[in-house]
């Protein structure tokens, strides 16, 4: 099985405080792994880091993605090569049509790695088979990126940007912060749908309820910005059942 | 880096010298004496071969303006202007009157083609689509009123729109043509002695466009006049005079860029509009002058009055901007709302990077009963600009009912720049209904990374918030306009983040 993403011994700082203290991480190809723990651990950071996110200051380790450094690439390029975070919080951009943004970086992922651009009737075509499979309203997508959307619809256009890029690696940040408990299985339907051979998932996340929904092959506990523990799906269970606090005491 | 310093770091660097417009053609002109007296005002009327009373109406304005002090209110700051020191009129030399394109100096046609500007019969752009009860948007047709330093040399279209009964040339033809129109109307909207840059230009204006629709007419396509300075130190004094006669709808483009200098180049232009009973005038401009270079010298100085007078009753006017370039920009398209039930409108887009500094809004005076006027601003700063927003709106004590709603947002990216805004607000009436609201955000770094994420470069992701930000006002224009202004629009930003 071929590693997707390698993340080794990584040290992050922000600000002159460091977040990750050696951190490291193998994705393969198919696998879905979970990052699990508490508040301030450095999940999101990871996440962060990994799609290129200004504001973080690497001084040690690396991050290798498909075998290329990750850390020498431009976000957008990193974007381009297939990897993909989907947001905790995504933002609003009002005046911009969701299909108009959807288009917009569709195509300039495909100009970057040299393929031809969408025409118009393809990319509708695509977009509406993909929005159907995802309960997403056409309506929806006139609307402007996000504006006025619930929690649900959201997470939903993030699973929708996810099917139609088709990423060789998703990051989910925090994917059920926010969401009722119907909202999160819709979302969480989608990404099932997405597990492939060829595609990777991180899935990141406090609560092992997330995890019902997508079951991991790999859980990993962080703690203070290191892997404290991997396991099988079998660990967030005992996670639910013990608490994170073992793993601060270490 | 953090996006915000990278914009900071980009804005260092920026090179507003790339103005893409900044190229100069070899025309030999005709140049009145540097300086401004009676013999220049005298010059310029001779040259036109006006008659008597347009020569006393320029003198009288003229004598008016020595009287008169520059206006300081505006937030601009840029260095005396010694109004000696210029040249008041300058013109190709005619080597005969004109009769067809052909006949034009090829070197003329030849900016207008760098411009990109279609002076030929071109259908529309492809993919228009036909506004409610306008004909096929493949036929319809845009006429071209071209100035060009000063004098109009070609004018298009014209058979077509005197079929219509439709009136559209250059004023100084107007002025010989149809001098009860132009008496009638010249200055009964800005009249000479309104303010400092409107009472010169009355004395001194070389050319600009007249156009006058006959009552029930709606006038058969878009009319546009396109002008550029070309002419080292040459003020540029354009006057442009519209009437909608009873029932009468018109819709005037107007656009510009110019070529690069080191010299500031003072414009100070005019126009006026008329909408007699059930009249619509449309307005749009885009504008792009020479904004300075990256150190903040040269570029266009644009004191300009624009006016708009509803005088019947039902009328409409409505003023669509995007002021993209200019040094100084120093402009309030304004409606005075005297007939009952009249609208007044004003969309605009007003960006300013590097140097630019902008002070632009509008003046909505509400006279007649039920009037309604609608204000939406959209201010743009980036690099080191200052960007102003100054608008009034008052209701006259007859103005029963006027209501008034304004909306101002300001966009800011980077840290240097600013942006402001100066609402007036005067109900004489306790019937009058006034909203104003306003915003003013920065462009986050989390929208920016998240189009980022999604692919964008950081250039295609503020291009992207910028036009969703302005969207609202660039729907306004029409269709092959609102193409341009996009253009326009990332053009202008470019270098403004890193």
């Amino acid at each position: 099985m071929m590693a997707l993403l390698e993340v080794k011994d990584l040290k992050v700082r922000v600000e002159e405080r460091e977040i990750l203290h050696g951190l490291t991480l193998t994705v393969n190809e198919g696998e879905v792994h979970a990052i699990m723990g508490p508040n301030g651990s450095g999940k999101s950071t990871l996440s962060h880091v990994i799609a290129g996110k200004p504001g973080y200051e690497v001084t040690d380790g690396q991050i290798l993605f498909k075998g290329e450094d990750l850390l020498e690439m431009a976000p957008e390029e990193r974007a381009a090569k297939g990897v993909f975070l989907a947001f905790q919080y995504p933002v609003e951009i009002p005046g911009v049509a969701t299909m108009t943004f959807l288009r917009t970086a569709l195509n300039a992922q495909r100009k970057a790695r040299g393929e031809s651009e969408y025409s118009t009737p393809d990319f509708l075509k695509k977009v509406r088979e993909v929005s159907k499979s995802l309960n997403i309203p056409q309506d929806m997508l006139k609307r402007g990126v996000n504006v006025g959307f619930s929690g649900g619809e959201k997470k939903r256009n993030e699973v929708l940007q996810m099917a139609l890029f088709e990423p060789s690696l998703c990051i989910l940040d925090e994917m059920d912060s926010g969401l009722d408990i119907d909202a999160l299985r819709i979302a969480a339907d989608g990404v099932n749908a997405l597990r492939s051979p060829k595609r990777a998932m991180v899935v990141i996340t406090h609560y092992q309820r997330l995890l019902n929904y997508i079951v991991p092959d790999v859980v990993h506990v962080m703690s203070r910005g290191r892997v404290v523990k991997s396991g099988g799906k079998e660990l967030a269970l005992e996670l639910e059942a013990s608490g994170y606090a073992q793993f601060e005491a270490a | 880096m953090p996006a915000v310093q990278e914009t900071v770091e980009r804005v260092k660097r920026i090179d507003v010298d790339q103005y893409r417009y900044g190229f100069e053609t070899l025309i030999e002109s005709d140049k009145a004496p540097k300086g401004l007296s009676e013999e220049t005002v005298k010059f310029i009327s001779e040259k036109k071969n006006e008659p008597a009373w347009m020569l006393q109406w320029r003198l009288e304005a003229y004598r008016r303006w020595l009287t008169m002090t520059e206006p300081t209110w505006a937030r601009v700051d840029y260095p005396k202007i010694d109004f000696q020191d210029l040249y008041y009129y300058a013109a190709p030399k005619p080597k005969k009157t004109v009769s067809s394109l052909d006949e034009i100096d090829p070197e003329i046609l030849k900016t207008y083609e760098k411009l990109g500007i279609p002076l030929r019969e071109v259908a529309m752009l492809e993919g228009v689509e036909p506004k409610p009860g306008e004909e096929d948007p493949a036929r319809r047709k845009i006429a071209v009123d071209a100035v060009f330093d000063s004098v109009s040399v070609a004018t298009t279209f014209k058979a077509e729109l005197k079929k219509a009964g439709v009136i559209f040339m250059p004023i100084s033809e107007a002025i010989r043509e149809h001098p009860e129109l132009v008496q009638k109307y010249l200055g009964s909207v800005v009249p000479t002695s309104d303010n400092f840059y409107a009472t010169l230009n009355s004395a001194v204006f070389s050319d600009g466009s007249f156009v006058y629709v006959p009552p029930g007419v709606r006038c058969p396509m878009e009319l546009s006049t396109y002008f550029r300075i070309n002419e080292r130190n040459t003020g540029q004094f354009e006057r442009t005079l519209i009437i909608a006669d009873k029932g009468a709808y018109v819709s005037y483009l107007e656009g510009c860029t110019a070529p690069q200098r080191d010299e500031n180049q003072l414009h100070a232009a005019v126009v006026e509009l008329v909408a007699l009973d059930d009249a619509e005038i449309k307005y749009s401009t885009v504008q792009n002058w020479y904004p300075g270079n990256s150190e903040g010298k040269g570029g266009i100085y644009n004191f300009v009055t624009k006016r708009g007078d509803c005088r019947g009753n039902n009328s409409k006017i409505s003023w669509t901007q995007v002021e993209t370039g200019s040094a100084i920009t120093w402009k309030y398209p304004s409606c005075i709302l005297r007939g009952d039930n009249s609208r007044g409108e004003f969309y605009s887009i007003a960006i300013s990077n590097g140097y630019q500094q902008v002070d632009s809004g509008t003046k909505m005076i509400h006279l007649g009963k039920n009037t309604t006027s609608r204000i939406i601003s959209k201010g743009i700063a980036a690099g080191k600009s200052q960007n102003t927003y100054r608008g009034l709106v008052t209701a006259h004590r007859k103005a029963l009912g006027a209501r008034n709603f304004t909306a101002c947002d300001s966009l800011l990216i980077g840290d240097k720049c600013g942006a402001h805004t100066v609402p007036y607000i005067e109900a004489k009436n306790s019937s009058a209904t006034f909203e104003h609201e306003a915003t003013t955000s920065k462009i986050s770094e989390d929208v920016l990374f998240y189009c980022i994420q999604r692919g964008l470069s950081q250039e295609e992701a503020v291009g992207l918030v910028v036009n969703g930000f302005v969207k609202d006002v660039l729907q306004q224009l029409p269709m092959e306009f609102a193409v341009e202004a996009q253009k326009l629009i990332s053009i202008s930003l470019e270098g403004s983040v890193g």
